[in-house]
């Protein structure tokens, strides 16, 4: 049970321990960065193997016991997301070895990495909703900082814009943990569950549900809220792009959602279409704007607010197979989107630009970047048999299921739109005439390519994910969502035990 | 120019001499006593920073960078931050993490029979303490390699 505090403690600890040595022992900083994601990748490998056994485990901090003190809870979910988190930060402190050398004071770097990191960790493993907060800002603040690591002028820029909007969704939220917990008088999740199910219905609970929606869906980057992301994506670092496409957003925004919609609040059928429609509007405005871009970055996160649609719609219909599709969709797009952004990344190392129009011809120089990269589009355009296919279908079967046609015919339009976009980035930078200017370029180094190549693999076989044999892991994340109220019974039984 | 004319006027420094050591050990006082008086780790660090900060000001930043360096104000940051995680790993000795693991605490009438928490507060102490002097330090220099250009 003492494995639960290890996932905030490790990256926690590493990040000072970084910090404290960085600067002292040359090379310190990527040998403690790596072995400590490497450890947490095995951590939240083995915690598939606890919820297996366990179900629910909870772990109380200083040996207060829940409602009292803070408490940390292992369910499907949290170690579903832990896995996704863990696995693609691991390969993203990989890649960053060789690609961070562009920049000074690589220490400050894993030190602010390891501290998103440690916050991403805390909000799935917490079981009390301030504790959620607290690590929420850790990430963000992190993250902010993050996006300024180039300190030129359009990334300060990026950097405070994303800063000011990310500072208001987290004051949202600190608000509607404000009034949730002078209507409870309780700050835990499972408690607050339990107290609100038997209070009456209350015009302040619908309230607090649209004043978390706005903050969350500020952190997620749901169209209309979506301003930030595509300045502060592109403007960071490859692999922190990764991170914050891949996984932050995700983390932030949509497992919070999930989690207060579904275990605490328990929100209306009302409420769930709210976030249906909110989907299918990010969907559509992410795809038509990111058709127009010419920067790669750029045009990738535009297409991380069309994906996040995706996912949010199909946990908005709710019903047992959509959920299952949105989560499903949400780790392909973990996969393919931190892919795509590791090339991204490669092809800035390799050639120094970023724009479509300067490019041309790179497969034939920089084969392994092509081929990852292709394997990524063709993964997020729904190419059969890659992963992001089977999602993308199962997404569009449970819109069907649940009697939204016109849904999922615009699912579907919007799914040709991406295959759209990613064509035009495949032909603009990896097929046709090699430029004059490019001739000299190589391909990028081995620790970059080799996070880019398991990457682009796990694109290619992660649709296993819905063959009975893997099912397990995401179907146990899909029970704690469907099983909606129940989850207070689940962590109070837990903490019988 | 001369040492005397950086800073402020004699009368601040003067001032500034009497009552710098006066705010330290009231910042000293606050953290030790914070588990059961008002104040703590928090508010005792910034204190204690706010002292520094005051000979900054008052004799300029070559005098207070000298008693305490930007080097040295970082690695007191980290240390005190490992520090705090150390007390919590101690805490699985008795089987959690945060555990209060001190045997003799609760006692009335005791200064220190807190158990961890006056070593936490120490530790918070450090790292606010340390992380803003660090602040402020960056800041003003920052503005003096502004002014150079």
């Amino acid at each position: 049970m003492t494995v639960l505090s290890f996932y905030v403690v490790i990256p926690l600890g590493g990040a000072f321990l970084i910090s404290l040595l960085g600067k002292r022992i040359k090379s310190s900083g990527d040998i403690l960065a790596n072995l400590s994601t490497f450890s947490l990748l095995v951590f939240s490998l083995y915690s598939i193997k606890l919820v297996f056994i366990n179900k629910v485990l909870v772990y109380n901090v200083g040996g207060w016991v829940a409602p009292i003190g803070i408490c940390m809870v292992l369910d499907g979910l949290s170690s579903f997301m832990l896995v996704t988190v863990n696995l693609v930060s691991f390969l993203v402190t990989l890649y960053s070895i060789s690609y961070m050398e562009r920049y000074t004071d690589k220490a400050k770097f894993y030190t602010l990495f390891m501290l998103m990191l440690a916050g991403m960790n805390g909000i799935i493993i917490t079981g009390d909703l301030f504790n959620l907060f607290v690590f929420l800002e850790i990430a963000s603040i992190a993250s902010y900082a993050l996006v300024a690591f180039g300190t030129e002028a359009e990334e300060l820029e990026a950097s405070f814009k994303y800063a000011v909007i990310g500072s208001v969704a987290s004051s949202l939220i600190l608000l509607g943990i404000a009034i949730l917990y002078s209507y409870t008088s309780t700050l835990n999740m499972a408690d607050i569950s339990s107290v609100l199910s038997g209070k009456p219905q209350s015009i302040l609970v619908n309230f607090v549900l649209v004043i978390f929606l706005t903050g969350f869906a500020i952190k997620a980057a749901l169209v209309p809220f979506h301003a930030w992301l595509p300045d502060a994506h592109p403007s960071a670092p490859a692999p922190i792009s990764a991170m914050l496409s891949g996984v932050l957003i995700k983390v932030l925004g949509v497992y919070a959602i999930c989690r207060i919609f579904f275990n605490i609040i328990a929100a209306s059928h009302k409420a769930f279409f709210i976030l249906v429609v909110l989907g299918l509007i990010s969907m559509i405005v992410g795809a038509f704007l990111a058709i127009a871009q010419n920067d790669i970055k750029r045009m990738f996160a535009y297409s991380s607010i069309s994906q996040i649609g995706y996912i949010i719609f199909a946990l908005g219909i709710g019903t047992p197979l959509a959920i299952f599709g949105g989560l499903f969709h949400l780790f392909n797009h973990a996969v393919f989107k931190s892919t795509l952004f590791l090339t991204s990344g490669a092809i800035e190392y390799s050639v120094n630009t970023r724009d479509l129009r300067k490019l041309g011809g790179l497969s034939s120089r920089l084969p392994i970047t092509g081929y990852t990269g292709l394997l990524g589009s063709m993964s997020i355009s729904g190419i059969p048999p890659l992963g992001g296919f089977w999602s993308k279908l199962v997404i569009i079967f449970a819109a069907l299921q649940a009697g939204h046609f016109i849904f999922a015919t615009i699912a579907v339009l919007v799914s040709v739109i991406t295959l759209a976009y990613y064509l035009k980035f495949q032909s603009y930078a990896f097929f046709g005439k090699l430029d004059e200017a490019l001739i000299k370029i190589k391909e990028v180094p081995l620790t970059m390519r080799l996070s880019m190549i398991t990457l682009g693999l796990i694109c290619a076989i992660s649709g296993l994910l819905c063959v009975p044999a893997f099912k397990p892991f995401l179907q146990s994340a899909v029970s704690v969502l469907l099983s909606g109220n129940a989850y207070k019974d689940a962590v109070f039984n837990a903490l019988i035990r | 120019m001369k040492k005397s004319d950086k800073g402020m006027t004699l009368i601040v420094k003067t001032i500034t001499r009497l009552t710098v050591g006066l705010i330290l050990l009231y910042g000293i006082y606050i953290v030790l006593h914070g588990h059961i008086s008002p104040g703590g780790g928090f508010a005792g660090g910034v204190i204690i920073a706010l002292s520094f900060i005051h000979l900054m000001l008052a004799f300029g930043k070559e005098f207070a960078l000298k008693k305490l360096s930007q080097a040295a104000a970082s690695l007191l940051e980290n240390l005190g931050a490992l520090m705090f995680l150390g007390i919590a790993l101690a805490g699985l000795t008795g089987g959690y993490f945060f555990l209060n693991f001190f045997i003799n605490k609760g006692k009335p009438f005791t200064l220190f029979s807190a158990g961890i928490i006056p070593l936490c507060n120490i530790a918070i102490c450090l790292k606010v303490g340390a992380g803003l002097f660090a602040i402020f330090a960056a800041l003003i220099l920052f503005d003096s390699s502004q002014e150079n250009k």
